[in-house]
């Protein structure tokens, strides 16, 4: 068997292994309603939210403790990037980005702790995630400007003979979008993951042990970086979106 | 992230389905975590390696996605942010509250010196005032002792005129009664005949000149 050649060689890479979706309870195939491991990650990223914004806001002080202060920093830092970027009228639209930001966030920095499972590393989750943004911002953008929103594909400032191929670029680089949002952030989160899982199976060797290891922990602090970065990111480009819907037109 | 227990499990990359069922059978007489193992291998493998791209996980990993989208947004939206945003604009009226009471007290102050100096300049307007009703006061008292010294002293000066003037012509007086006797006295030595009218006149004669 396989399993028993590789043993035998030493050194087993399983990088991608961490990624593999197992049913919580027993076996059996994975049905579309198995709790699994990523349904327990995804779980705990909701209740570590619940945990900060309501348990850590319940004493509603006029001068926060600490929790409090993180909740209201998270707040701020998120009303404040909606309002910058999308204006007054997309603060409507604040507590579903608030939702996205806050997800990808804890998700990103649970995935991060020992034998933990990252949910964000799925091209099926963060592709669900882009593309309820970008169906509710098309539908949105139809919605609130009817015809006026296919105005954001025909660039009015530009020679009229270059309209029609700016049409073509900006409509292709339109439903790009999605798929760069999406591929972006599992992308990273995979590649960070699965680089710190070979380093971690170099670590068998006793001689390459200590470089390894520092290997690791360089990579975990970078990953650590990432996992911010990268929910920064999506939101922001969220909020990006957001604005072409509700101010199509350069 | 470190998922240790995956290890365990094998994973079989090039090995078709068949041959995948017949290890899951010989797996099985080991026991029942060892075909679960190889059937999840199974799964994790059948993509090249990627449990990303297992088409057979997407349901479930979306489904469970929305499931707890729908819990973060509905908390989210009823519970944490309004509160949040009440504890933000409270803290922000506390705050305006705080800066409207400090300038109103200011402004207390404020007023509270200027009646201060108000009390100040009034008491001192009235010090000068008393002081000048004092001064013309005085200097009323101060008038009219002194024409009452002036009104004493021209008294007295008039009086003692009229005693001089009375010493004076008792002086005269004296004078001329003595030069009569002394004018008589002559007269009779000289053996004259003593004529008292003649005697009188003729010391008035020359009395007149020498005493006026």
């Amino acid at each position: 068997m396989a399993v028993t050649e590789e043993e035998v060689e030493g050194l087993v890479f399983h990088p991608m292994d961490q990624f593999i979706i197992k049913p919580l309870f027993g076996g059996g195939d994975v049905h579309w309603f198995t709790p699994t491991n990523a349904t327990l990650w995804m779980a705990l990223a909701a209740l570590c939210i619940i945990g900060l914004l309501v348990f850590g806001t319940r004493g509603r002080a006029i001068i926060p403790n600490r929790l409090q202060s993180i909740a209201e920093l998270l707040y701020g830092m998120v009303h404040k990037m909606v309002e910058d970027v999308t204006g007054k009228d997309g603060l409507k639209y604040f507590p579903y980005v608030m939702t996205l930001f806050c997800f990808i966030l804890f998700a990103n920095f649970l995935a991060l702790l020992p034998k933990s499972f990252s949910s964000t590393s799925h091209i099926a989750v963060t592709a669900t995630l882009a593309l309820l943004v970008f169906v509710g911002v098309t539908v949105l953008g139809f919605v609130k400007n009817g015809t006026h929103f296919l105005g954001l594909f025909w660039v009015s400032s530009a020679p009229l003979a270059l309209r029609p191929v700016l049409a073509v670029i900006e409509l292709i680089s339109y439903f790009v979008r999605p798929v760069s949002h999406s591929i972006r952030l599992a992308g990273n989160v995979m590649a960070g993951h699965a680089v710190i899982k070979v380093f971690a199976a170099f670590a068998a060797v006793a001689a390459i042990a200590p470089v390894s290891i520092v290997a690791i922990t360089a990579m975990y602090g970078l990953e650590v970086l990432v996992a911010l970065i990268q929910a920064y990111v999506f939101t922001i480009l969220t909020c990006v979106y957001l604005k072409d819907a509700l101010h199509p037109g350069h | 992230m470190f998922s240790l227990l995956q290890q365990t499990a094998p994973v079989v990359v090039e090995h078709s389905e068949t041959v995948t069922h017949t290890e899951t059978a010989q797996a099985a007489a080991h026991g029942a975590d060892a075909a679960h193992a190889a059937a999840d291998a199974a799964h994790g493998a059948s993509n090249a390696g990627m449990p990303q791209l297992d088409i057979s996980t997407f349901g479930n990993q979306i489904f469970w996605l929305l499931v707890v989208l729908a819990v973060i947004y509905w908390v989210l939206s009823r519970v944490a942010l309004p509160r949040i945003s009440g504890v933000i604009s409270d803290r922000q009226g506390a705050i305006t509250g705080d800066l409207m009471a400090a300038e109103e007290f200011k402004q207390k102050a404020k007023d509270a010196e200027a009646a201060y100096d108000k009390a100040l300049a009034d008491a001192r307007a009235e010090a000068n005032k008393i002081i000048a009703a004092n001064k013309a006061e005085i200097q009323k008292e101060l008038d009219a002792a002194i024409a009452h010294a002036d009104a004493e002293i021209a008294a007295r000066a008039g009086e003692s005129e009229k005693r001089i003037g009375e010493i004076r012509a008792s002086a005269v007086e004296d004078a001329r009664s003595v030069a009569r006797d002394v004018t008589e006295a002559l007269v009779q030595s000289f053996g004259g005949n003593v004529d008292q009218n003649l005697i009188n006149d003729a010391v008035d004669q020359r009395l007149k000149g020498a005493l006026q």
